[in-house]
């Protein structure tokens, strides 16, 4: 059929409902998008951070050890640092202790009196979490507790995981739900074109011919809808970049300009997949739809 | 060569229901090049009958052959291109109210995917044969209905089917157009297109004597 507006669908699907609720869909899809995006950064980044530390905790750190020829410290520090995986520890300072308890215990609080625990941070650097590590230490200094950023690590793997699903989730539906607005539009447009699509089809019109035509219109709308809502989203979406800011580290300060290059780069795969999901429902629809003629 | 063999049509107002028989029994032959006047009294079945030669109805039962080609085991791509070699004049016009006539009348080269030159020249000298070529442009609602007629028999002709099926085709023409269509389908159907005309001007009939097929309460009661 010639590249014309013979089945005049201009009138039949018109340039304003359908684009409408595809730019709104596509608006919650870049929000989903983002989140998805966000999530799986932020839980990268998260995960770093956490699952590479390691704190421990020694009571009665100037107490002998189980041979009694050293400090309780002194043996933990050494068996650490004899450990494969774990650099860098650290004792730390009494005035570091003081600020950390100083919120609670007010100021002085290492003047106290109180038999305080010494905290040594270390980095890990080993395969998984650092499971064994606890028992070797608590047989030569015993009580010693061990916290290693692995196990918040899998939690915060969780919790991101979870939330990803739902972003996703959220992208899930709203295709399907463009698919549909996309499906009812067709056949609203076919009800209205009824007697020329049977009197072309009459002449001889493929069920193909009739429909390209109907999904070449429904894509050109869809798109438009599409790349529509898109850019509505860019603003909100720097909005909540930059109330995500301190949570990601530092970035510049144009909200805009900060969107990751991950979502820039993904944004415009909205209207691709949308004329996808237009192109296709607008076939399945009418294909259907034109068996029930003979 | 359109052949019937004892074909059945039925309709059925739900799928389902027992429906009503509208043909019984049909059977007959054209030739390829023939001509045949289709007649009897109206609701005899001469449209149904019609409708089933241009596969807008599948038969109840019965064979049918269209140029050679058996309707009732062909894909839906076979018929598509089937109805391309068959022109068809309905009795309702059926033109596309949003084109004009200059298009309404392209259509059919349209869909066979001819040039723009080609269908330019073809249009406008159909056009001009049924003597509407200073209405090129005129949607069909701005046309009388012996216009809009005659914009439905240029549409018909103008791809040179090789089966020509007309239904009623001088309902909405004065005399004179009247004898102009003849002339056109006449010189068509020297040409070796297969024509079937369904009327009831006895008058045209007598004037242009061809084999009748007769219907009368959906069974053929004249052949020849």
């Amino acid at each position: 059929m010639a590249k014309r507006d013979d089945l005049g669908l201009r009138e039949a699907l018109a340039d304003r409902l359908l684009p409408m609720l595809v730019a709104a869909m596509s608006f919650l899809a870049a929000l989903g998008l983002a989140g998805t995006l966000a999530s799986a950064s932020l839980a990268a980044s998260w995960q770093n951070q956490a699952s590479g530390t390691l704190t421990i905790q020694v009571p009665q750190p100037n107490d002998p050890d189980i041979s009694g020829k050293s400090t309780r410290l002194a043996v933990v520090q050494a068996a650490l640092g004899s450990t494969p995986g774990v650099t860098n520890p650290q004792v730390m300072s009494e005035a570091d202790e003081n600020a950390l308890l100083t919120p609670w215990l007010g100021e002085n609080a290492t003047q106290l009196g109180l038999q305080m625990p010494a905290v040594i941070s270390a980095s890990w650097a080993g395969p998984g979490a650092p499971d064994a590590l606890s028992g070797a230490l608590n047989k030569i200094a015993p009580g010693t507790l061990v916290d290693a950023g692995a196990i918040w690590a899998a939690r915060v793997a969780a919790l991101t995981g979870s939330l990803q699903t739902c972003a996703a989730a959220v992208l899930v539906i709203v295709a399907l739900v463009a698919a549909a607005v996309v499906a009812v539009a067709a056949r609203a447009g076919l009800a209205q074109r009824r007697d020329t699509i049977a009197i072309v089809h009459g002449l001889g019109a493929l069920d193909g011919d009739i429909a390209d035509r109907f999904a070449s219109r429904a894509t050109l709308l869809v798109v438009m809808g599409a790349i529509i809502g898109t850019i509505a989203a860019l603003p909100v979406l720097a909005w909540l970049s930059a109330l995500a800011a301190p949570f990601a580290g530092p970035n510049g300060n144009n909200a805009l300009f900060s969107l990751p290059l991950p979502l820039w780069l993904s944004l415009p795969i909205l209207p691709l997949g949308a004329a996808g999901i237009g192109w296709v429902t607008a076939q399945i629809t009418v294909r259907r739809w034109l068996r029930g003629l003979p | 060569m359109v052949r019937f063999e004892d074909v059945w049509l039925k309709y059925r107002n739900r799928p389902g229901t027992p429906g009503r028989d509208v043909l019984r029994g049909i059977s007959f032959e054209i030739p390829d090049g023939g001509f045949r006047w289709l007649t009897g009294p109206s609701g005899a079945g001469k449209t149904s009958l019609l409708k089933l030669i241009y596969l807008a109805e599948h038969p109840a039962r019965g064979l049918i052959d269209i140029l050679g080609t058996r309707a009732a085991n062909i894909s839906r791509r076979e018929a598509a291109l089937l109805r391309r070699r068959i022109g068809v004049v309905y009795q309702d016009f059926r033109l596309l109210p949003q084109l004009s006539a200059y298009d309404n009348v392209a259509l059919p080269m349209r869909l066979a995917h001819r040039g723009e030159a080609q269908i330019a020249a073809d249009v406008t000298e159909i056009l001009r044969w049924v003597g509407l070529e200073d209405k090129l442009h005129a949607r069909p609602d701005e046309l009388s209905g012996g216009a809009q007629q005659r914009i439905a028999i240029a549409r018909a002709v103008v791809a040179r089917p090789k089966l020509l099926v007309a239904d009623e085709p001088t309902g909405n023409l004065d005399d004179e157009q009247a004898q102009r269509l003849m002339l056109l389908i006449t010189a068509l159907n020297r040409l070796g297109t297969t024509v079937i005309v369904a009327t009831h001007n006895m008058a045209l009939v007598e004037r242009y004597p061809a084999p009748k097929l007769r219907i009368e309460a959906g069974k053929m009661v004249q052949h020849g």
